[in-house]
């Protein structure tokens, strides 16, 4: 069942001991945070092979003992439901950790407990943190320590979290847990007697058939068969012993009236409740709390959707007015790198590896850095978002909407990251449990104009409508966005995708404010997959298309031609200094022009043009719309060098100019619609792949999308000369 | 017994039966949503519906809460 994890360590070196610590706990808990307060900066995110599921490790130092941590997926159980629930109790079974921290809400202790209760049945050597108990203590909530010990048969360290409080006390107790020689002693929850003999006889029948022998395991085991586990059962394999726990479980619902399962999940609470009765004490009643009453407000009828929509305007508005500054030093920084590494060579230089440096590297470099200022402040908005704990009433709220087109309110989460990149949103998708709606949302998932499109409808729409159109159109390229997502998601989900709505359920976490720590760790796990996934495969696309703009060269005659021509204004008596630059300028663009025209790319961009042309591109719009595919912002340099402006950006001037001069408002516009649509950058194709788990999903995303812009830029674009729309 | 769907806000229920798919039952029970758990309506409409179990609130998709039968507690 497992072979991606090692066997957990234990070792005595000569600077003190080495144990291996699992946090284990319920999503909300406060895990993460008690994760980052033990690593610090000492953790690392990988992945556990053949699943999607993060595997977090870090470690620090305690004493003279070396903690190594690993924070298991956030659970609510140990059921085989989630790849997330059966990775957490593989590395407690397999992996052997020296101690398990079961981190637990104060304020939501029984429902918990549920997870520790099956963390103790396993055995396994367990602390137990009741964290956020600042919060619990605020709401009247009183624990006696020593008799909650006793009763669970764990020790617990009160902590608090974001505060850091309690750090030392845990790592105390997990150090001390691990270091006793007992053997492996197990919680045994009594089922009750009918239950119990059945217990009994499947562990009877598990020891005979020679699956296990520890009786701490063949009692789990045997719970688990009668649970209708179904990673268990395929474990066990053997025909006689599933018979025989399916003829148990169905004995047992005709006796006692509900499915065993149901019944055993009655008892564990049943113990908890026990536990809690005696030992914790509600002083204040009040069953309502301060994120109830915030609640009524946010989530009614009449309120909650106007609130939903401010706040996500101040999102958006964050994120375009605070970013553009920024996208703008950026992009001066690069510039000024490009410049000054050009300046290593003599001037003119022609030198492959100059070109490499600054257009190929540099320029692919700054291809993903430029947007990463915008990306960066939509993650900062959404983590603050997450962790105050209104994203679950947003989820909530757009559930009604997205459940007219066949979603629910988790797809919600991913779409609004869309916006920032696609590729983070698409590993947002982890949430949704159920294949197809995830596959669903992946596929529509690029109709959220991510950041590095904004450069694209900038250039247009900064030079084709008057400064008081500029925003609303903006607003419409995305809205039109918006609404092909939830026409594509309504074509999939009565074609491809067909089935019922799979229900769903979801925590609703108290209201709490969020730490700048806390937000900027969280902005940073989402910035983090953008620069490391997307950033690293734009950059490769990048080097690949500046090779292919760069080669085949024009002949050296005509590369002479310009030398002399440069040189020749160099030489002018006649002109102002001023007028050399100019008329220099102008001839730098035209060699760049000139060398693209030669290049691979602009012959592909020739080819593929008479395609295009129903669309209304020509050669130069195709050759832009190639270099594309590494990242959409290049679209908006290359074009700059086709129209021989040199090197410019959405906001030059002279490039706005050019494109007045040789296209329509109309056609600017089929131009963006045609962006917005159009396969969406390699990294996104790589992404998908990934997530999806085949090439089939990557390549019907990329292939689809790239059809439908096809076909709705040509609707929109014939359809527009027929109406003489100026064309 | 009705389904979640048709409490009133306000009410104080408990669970009675969780008609749905194996695994959904898995999902609910962890979040203690078994038969005779005790639960109060916090909100419903023609969405999700919102409770409070165990001192924790969480939200059930309407298609899910039509699947969980309440009586009154």
């Amino acid at each position: 069942m497992s072979n991606y994890v090692r066997q957990g360590e234990s070792t005595v070196s000569a600077a003190g001991k080495v144990i291996t610590v699992a946090l284990a706990g319920n999503p909300n808990s406060g895990k993460t945070t008690i994760f980052n307060a033990l690593t610090g900066a000492r953790q690392h995110v990988g992945n556990y092979p053949g699943v999607t599921v993060e595997k977090k490790e870090g470690s620090c130092r305690h004493g003279r003992t070396k903690v190594n941590v690993i924070d298991l997926p956030g659970t609510y159980s140990l059921t085989a439901y989630s790849a997330e629930e059966l990775i957490a109790r593989d590395v407690l079974i397999h992996d052997k950790p020296d101690a398990v921290i079961d981190i637990l809400d104060a304020s939501n202790l029984e429902r918990n407990l549920y997870l520790a209760v099956q963390i103790m049945e396993l055995g396994v050597p367990l602390v137990l943190a009741l964290n956020m108990s600042d919060v619990a203590r605020q709401r009247g909530l009183e624990f006696d320590l020593n008799l909650l010990q006793k009763l669970l048969g764990a020790p617990i360290v009160p902590t608090v979290g974001h505060k850091g409080t309690g750090r030392e006390a845990l790592l105390d107790a997990a150090v001390e847990v691990a270091g006793n020689p007992k053997p492996r002693s197990a919680l045994k929850v009594d089922y009750g007697r009918e239950i119990e003999a059945e217990i009994g006889a499947l562990q009877d029948g598990i020891e005979r058939a020679g699956i296990e022998t520890d009786p701490v395991l063949t009692r789990w085991l045997a719970v688990k068969l009668l649970e209708g586990d179904a990673a268990v059962r395929e474990r066990v394999a053997d025909q006689e012993l599933v018979a025989a726990a399916d003829g148990a479980a169905r004995r047992l619902e005709s006796l006692l009236g509900d499915s065993a399962e149901a019944l055993i999940a009655d008892r564990r609470y049943g113990f908890i409740s026990g536990a809690c009765q005696e030992a914790v004490r509600s002083t204040v009643e009040s069953r309502h709390t301060l994120s109830d009453r915030i609640d009524s407000v946010v989530t009614s009828r009449i309120l909650g959707l106007p609130i939903f929509a401010l706040s996500m305007f101040v999102v958006f508005l964050l994120t375009f007015t605070l970013g553009k500054p920024l996208a703008d030093g950026v992009q001066a920084g690069v510039d000024w790198l490009g410049q000054a590494t050009a300046r290593l060579w003599p001037t003119g230089s022609e030198s492959s590896l100059k070109s490499l440096l600054t257009d190929g590297i540099i320029g692919g470099v700054g291809n993903v850095l430029v947007f990463l200022p915008n990306i960066l402040l939509l993650f900062l908005a959404i983590a603050f978002l997450e962790d105050s704990g209104y994203m679950a009433r947003a989820a909530f709220i757009m559930d009604r909407l997205m459940h007219k087109i066949g979603l629910h309110g988790k797809s919600f989460i991913p779409m609004l990251v869309g916006f920032g990149c696609t590729v983070p949103a698409i590993m947002a998708t982890r949430t949704l449990e159920n294949r197809r709606d995830r596959l669903v949302t992946i596929l529509v998932l690029p109709f959220m104009s991510c950041g590095a499109r904004l450069p694209i409808y900038v250039l247009l729409i900064g030079a084709f409508f008057p400064q008081v159109w500029q925003a609303p159109m903006l607003w419409i390229i995305y809205t039109i966005g918006i609404v092909l997502a939830i026409a594509a998601a309504k074509v999939l989900r009565s074609t491809l995708f067909k089935g019922e709505s799979v229900p769903f359920v979801m925590e609703l976490p108290p209201y709490r404010m969020p730490t700048l720590r806390g937000v900027l760790i969280h902005m940073w796990e989402r910035g983090g997959q953008f620069l490391k996934k997307a950033g690293t495969i734009i950059l490769g696309v990048s080097i690949l298309m500046w090779a292919l703009s760069v080669w085949p060269r024009p002949s050296p005659e005509l590369l002479q031609r310009f030398d002399q021509e440069r040189s020749a204004v160099q030489g002018r008596r006649d002109l102002s200094s001023q007028e050399k630059q100019a008329m220099l300028s102008e001839l730098n663009n035209a060699t760049a022009e000139a060398k693209l025209e030669h290049s691979a790319i602009a012959h592909i961009g020739r080819a593929i043009a008479p395609a295009l042309r129903p669309l209304g591109f020509d050669w130069k719009i195709s050759t832009s719309l190639l270099g594309a595919f590494a990242a959409k912002e290049v679209f908006v340099s290359n074009l700059g060098i086709v129209y021989s402006v040199g090197q410019s950006g959405e906001e030059s001037q002279s490039l706005r100019q050019k494109l007045q001069q040789n296209y329509t408002a109309f056609k600017a516009f089929c131009i963006m619609l045609f962006c917005l649509i159009t396969c969406p950058c390699m990294a996104t194709v790589a992404i998908t792949r990934r997530e999806s788990g085949s090439w089939k999903w990557a390549l019907f995303q990329a292939g689809g999308l790239t059809l439908l812009a096809y076909v709705l830029t040509l609707v929109v674009f014939q359809g527009g000369r027929l109406l003489g729309l100026g064309v | 017994m009705i389904p979640l769907t048709e409490a009133r806000p306000g009410q104080r229920v408990r669970v009675s039966k969780v008609d749905c798919g194996r695994s959904l039952r898995t999902q609910l029970f962890a979040m203690g949503l078994t038969p005779g758990a005790r639960v109060e309506v916090l909100s419903v409409n023609d969405g999700p519906v919102i409770l409070s179990v165990m001192g924790g609130r969480l939200m059930l998709g309407r298609a899910m809460a039509d699947k969980v039968l309440i009586k009154e507690a």
